[in-house]
């Protein structure tokens, strides 16, 4: 349905392809969070592996940082419409992680866990491979607290609430249980290019 | 809740007509929306929104719905100018009673207050902000006017204020509901108001009004504004869990 008298804005034909469906480019990084950015002081903060209900290992900040260090430039998209290209991030991939605790991953889901009682659902596949990190740094800086500081998860190929902001622990579960997004009504994947915003979708 | 019941189910774009549009400040229009199946919703819930140029390129914003769940057959949606805007523009410069849109939605199941949820109620809106709130007030008034509401209001001047004379209207008529403006570049109006942005002490003054903890808090606005709200909402001793926000960008 064309819609009277709109012409838009078109992101330039270079980048055009690197947008998914319904997204705009923005050059700002605005912010999606569910409440109040909550306060997490480096001695307090601590980063738990979980199998089910069982930690397999802890890391306090100072151990975490202390694991091989990996730079990533991503392009990003927020379910909320905006697209941002070649964003440059920080941190520990996920693969590290698990090679630090000694395991392979004992199930194909898990779940991501933040400071702030908030959880997201990721596949164990989306995870490895070095698709996903733990970051710590935003254009070679200390992640800011409204941005996840001091660490959030990073998995730029589905929608940004999967990268859970002020993470501290990732939980394998037997299976692909809903987190906090996706018990209110948004999709259980969220993969970009197929607009999977929605239950539904 | 809404979202759960529609797990799973997909929710199709449809098209919508403006039916009307009223001028509510300079920079601000209300849009009164019917879609051919109009859903019911829980106020504090958006729409999203589509428009088409003649080559198929499309363009897709979020807006919260304004009018109460009341009101079936139309959505209000409250629309800032943004200058340098793709959409926003167009719906203050181009869209006519008579066009169609499509719209997809209500959507969101946090951002959101059913009258079953109680309070007392913490409304905290900056500028467009105001606009899921004026949903959850509306809806309060008809569903649960023994609820305890506050709202403080954030904008630039008097003559910013969106649903001015209703707010106004309301605070003298509604027993349970308290408005309190927070003018960033005029002055206050009203012993009660206040010439400055929002900061710890109106939000201390604000807390002592509604007489007791709120039970939920809600705070809507672009991102600064939300951040310069909740943060010293923390440090009066609200429990983070009590705060609900929606971030409109910026
Ligand atoms: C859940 C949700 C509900 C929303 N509800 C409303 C609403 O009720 N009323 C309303 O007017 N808007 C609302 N918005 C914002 C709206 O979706 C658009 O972002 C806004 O209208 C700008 O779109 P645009 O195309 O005009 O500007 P764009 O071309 O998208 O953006 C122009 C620039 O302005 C920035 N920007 C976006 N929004 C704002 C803002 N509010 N203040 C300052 N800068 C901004 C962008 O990051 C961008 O850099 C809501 C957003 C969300 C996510």
């Amino acid at each position: 349905m064309v819609t009277r008298g709109f012409t838009g804005r078109r992101p330039a034909s270079e980048v055009a392809d690197r947008i998914p469906p319904g997204q705009s480019l923005t050059a700002d990084f605005p912010v999606l969070s569910a409440g109040p950015t909550p306060r997490v002081s480096l001695e307090d903060w601590s980063f738990t592996l979980k199998v089910g209900p069982r930690p397999v290992k802890r890391w306090t900040w100072e151990a975490f940082n202390a694991l091989p260090q990996t730079s990533v430039t991503r392009d990003i998209h927020c379910v909320t419409k905006w697209s941002k290209l070649d964003t440059p991030w920080q941190g520990v991939l996920v693969d590290d992680l698990l090679t630090d605790a000694g395991i392979e991953p004992p199930t194909p889901f898990t779940l991501a866990h933040s400071f702030d009682g908030y959880a997201t659902n990721v596949p164990v596949a989306d995870l490895v491979g070095g698709r996903a990190m733990v970051a710590t740094h935003y254009d070679g800086r200390p992640l800011t607290p409204d941005h996840g500081g001091p660490a959030r998860l990073l998995v730029p190929h589905l929608y940004f609430w999967k990268s859970a902001k002020w993470i501290n622990g990732l939980q394998f579960t037997e299976r692909d249980e809903p987190g906090f997004w996706e018990l209110r009504g948004y999709h259980i994947y969220g993969d970009p290019w197929r607009e999977q915003r929605f239950s539904g979708d | 809740m809404d979202a759960a019941a529609d797990a799973g189910r997909p929710v199709p774009w449809q098209e919508a007509v403006i039916e009307r549009i009223a001028q509510q400040t300079a920079r601000v229009r209300s849009l009164f929306l019917r879609p051919q199946h109009w859903r019911p919703f829980t106020p504090g819930q958006h729409l999203d929104i589509r428009l088409t140029a003649p080559d198929g390129y499309q363009a897709q914003r979020s807006y919260s719905v304004a009018s109460a769940p009341a009101e079936e057959g139309v959505y209000e949606l409250v629309v800032e100018r943004l200058d340098d805007g793709e959409v926003s523009p167009y719906f203050h410069d181009v869209a006519e009673a008579g066009d169609a849109i499509e719209i997809r939605g209500p959507f969101g199941g946090h951002f959101a207050w059913q009258a079953s949820d109680g309070g007392p109620l913490l409304l905290v809106g900056g500028g467009s902000g105001v606009a899921p709130l004026l949903s959850i007030l509306r809806h309060r008034a008809l569903a649960a006017p023994d609820v305890p509401a506050l709202l403080l209001y954030a904008a630039r001047g008097w003559d910013d204020l969106i649903a001015r004379d209703e707010l106004l209207r309301r605070d003298e008529a509604e027993a349970g509901f308290d408005l309190v403006l927070a003018l960033s570049r005029d002055r206050p109006r009203r012993p009660q108001d206040a010439g400055r942005r929002v900061d710890a002490a109106m939000l201390g003054d604000a807390l002592a009004r509604l007489g007791g903890p709120p039970r939920l808090t809600f705070v809507c606005g672009a991102n600064p504004f939300v951040e310069a709200v909740t943060a010293p909402l923390l440090d009066l001793g609200l429990d983070p869990a009590t705060i609900r926000t929606e971030r409109f960008g910026g």
